[in-house]
């Protein structure tokens, strides 16, 4: 099924040169990336990075203000919000809430909370639901209406670990069974899931991307969420397992899938800068403003993001 | 069966209780009692409009109370100051300037306290018409947008992303608001008219299990609300838009005695898959 659908070239969603700002502040700059059917796309950032403005920039939630943002005609998105608190007015079982947006049959709605665990949860009022059980049915109710994108605004948050585990390998079953493209989003480092086949790490902009390892291992990742982060990140690459294309396409290093492979074409952790790779001697450089909290010194002059941005 | 006053004001009561119970559940789902309220005070301003040009009562009613509605949410826009401000303003300030331009109409004489306390009692049977009318349509336009109204209530980023309109969904749920405040002005009063979204919805709310059922449920305990009410009303002699209201308080008071209904499932904490 994988196969068939990621022979589908256009993407799902493209962003090119993508800013948001609000009152006079630039929240992201130069975002580009794209989402493929089957491809899970990853974006990890501190707080405040712009990971979730992204997000819903790429889903048309918010709107761009320089850049384009192309979406597949009729894509059909299951949105899994960062933020989501049900009045307690509001009588709302966790069956009812599968049907949200979308009328389902009920064998739909009982193998999406098959799949995520919660079953027995059906008739609860999502009030009584505890964090993990909620982030489960909030999964359950965005997969049940089957798909073409899959966002996730950090959805193991409040999730054991062992749970989470769970979680992310219910969303690698998803991605495979279904081919839809999935665009994660996690503040949760240490588990950005090995199946991944793109990490992107905003800080702003884009500071680097790639896969799991090249990101992990790339300075600007280790500066921006220190050595450890790196470490922790390792220990779940070795779950990591390329799979490779049986119809000849090229599986880029990060795991994304062209028909060719060009130096430039973005796949390559070299291509590490959103500008081109104009940074100065250290390839992996960027330029930061005063507080970015990428945990090493800015340069002197406040202007300096601006003189990136601009 | 119309000819008598006092069945009239049941038909119309019980027909407004109807059309304002799922009406009422959203304005409790979303927080917007206070925002009723202001649309409800700026009907008076609505009703000196219509005295000073001459205008359909009704439709000046409602136009000022849409204007009203879209006015704050230009200015929640704007961001400057809380909404709870905004609302505090608008909806004094329109009952103001209702209440100072009506009093320099020396030549009209109107009953102020029946537009602000309701006068079902008086109402006729063009009123009867209006209010079925109206709160079929009402009825209609809820049942019609059931689903982006749950769905952009419970997150409207989450109805966006899945290709709803939430902006537009909002929007027409003003204008529903605004035509329900221009019916039953005559029926409850412009003080009063929050008080039958609100009371009806909130004590919904203790035996339902589904947004369905509340809205259901909130119209059956707003036409009782209204039938106690207006008996009472008749046979204590008092004055009949408040006597629906404090029925209304009895019932939801009688629904907070009774013990709530326990979830099954709530208490057990079910382990990670």
């Amino acid at each position: 099924m994988l196969q068939t659908s990621t022979r589908t070239l256009q993407p799902l969603v493209s962003l090119a040169g993508v800013g948001v700002r609000r009152q006079g502040r630039w929240l992201v700059r130069g975002v580009e990336f794209s989402i493929s059917p089957g491809e899970i796309v990853t974006l990890i950032g501190p707080n405040g990075s712009g990971k979730s403005t992204t997000a819903k920039t790429a889903i048309g939630v918010l709107k761009a203000d320089e850049g384009r943002v192309e979406r597949k005609a009729g894509l059909k998105v299951g949105y899994v919000p960062q933020k989501l608190a049900v009045d307690w007015t509001m009588p709302l079982t966790v069956d009812r809430l599968m049907t949200l947006t979308s009328p389902l049959k009920g064998a739909e709605i009982d193998s999406a909370l098959e799949a995520t665990g919660i079953r027995h949860l059906a008739r609860a009022e999502v009030q009584h639901l505890s964090g993990g059980e909620f982030q489960r049915a909030l999964l359950a109710r965005a997969i049940a209406r089957k798909p073409d994108l899959l966002v996730l605004d950090e959805p193991v948050q409040g999730v054991d670990f062992s749970g989470e585990i769970a979680l992310y390998d219910l969303i690698k079953t998803i991605r495979n069974t279904t081919g839809c493209g999935i665009l994660l989003i996690s503040h949760d480092l240490h588990v950005v899931m090995a199946e991944t086949d793109t990490v992107i790490c905003l800080n702003g902009h884009v500071c680097c991307r790639g896969t799991p390892e090249t990101v992990s291992q790339s300075p600007e990742y280790q500066r921006l969420f220190g050595a450890r982060a790196g470490q922790t990140l390792a220990f779940y690459n070795h779950h990591h397992d390329n799979t490779h294309l049986p119809d000849g396409r090229v599986l880029h290093a990060d795991g994304s899938i062209t028909d060719d492979c060009r130096p430039d074409d973005g796949h390559h952790p070299v291509d590490i800068l959103p500008d081109g790779g104009r940074a100065g001697p250290m390839r992996l450089g960027h330029v930061h403003g005063p507080n970015c909290g990428c945990g090493h010194e800015a340069p002197r002059g406040a202007d300096s993001q601006e003189r990136r941005d601009a | 069966m119309l000819d008598d006053f006092f069945m009239r004001a049941l038909v119309a009561g019980v027909g407004l209780a109807v059309t304002a119970g799922p009406l009422g559940c959203f304005v409790v789902w979303r927080r917007m009692a206070y925002f009723g309220d202001t649309m409800a005070h700026s009907a008076l301003l609505g009703v000196a409009l219509s005295l000073l040009m001459n205008v359909n009562l009704l439709l000046s009613v409602f136009v000022v109370a849409a204007t009203v509605s879209v006015l704050l949410l230009l200015l929640q826009k704007r961001g400057t100051l809380s909404t709870d401000a905004l609302l505090g303003i608008l909806s004094h300030a329109t009952l103001a300037i209702g209440l100072v331009m009506v009093s320099f109409m020396t030549w009209v004489r109107i009953d102020l306290v029946g537009f602000l306390f309701g006068d079902i009692l008086a109402v006729s049977r063009a009123d009867v018409d209006l209010v079925w009318g109206g709160g079929i349509l009402v009825t209609f336009a809820i049942i019609w947008m059931w689903r982006p109204l749950i769905a952009s209530t419970v997150n409207p980023e989450l109805a966006e992303a899945e290709g709803m309109q939430p902006e537009k969904t909002r929007l027409v749920f003003m204008l529903l608001m605004a035509l329900v405040i221009a019916i039953a002005m005559k029926i409850v009063g412009i003080l009063l008219i929050t008080s039958l979204l609100i009371i009806p919805a909130a004590t919904a709310r203790r035996f339902s299990t589904s947004p369905e059922i509340m809205a259901v449920l909130a119209s059956v305990v707003g036409a009782l609300a209204v039938v106690g009410g207006l008996f009472g009303s008749l046979k204590f002699d008092t004055p009949s838009g408040p006597s629906i209201v404090v029925a209304a308080l009895g019932l939801f008071i009688l629904s907070l005695l009774t013990k709530p209904r326990t979830s099954g499932v709530a208490a057990s904490e079910g382990g990670p898959a």
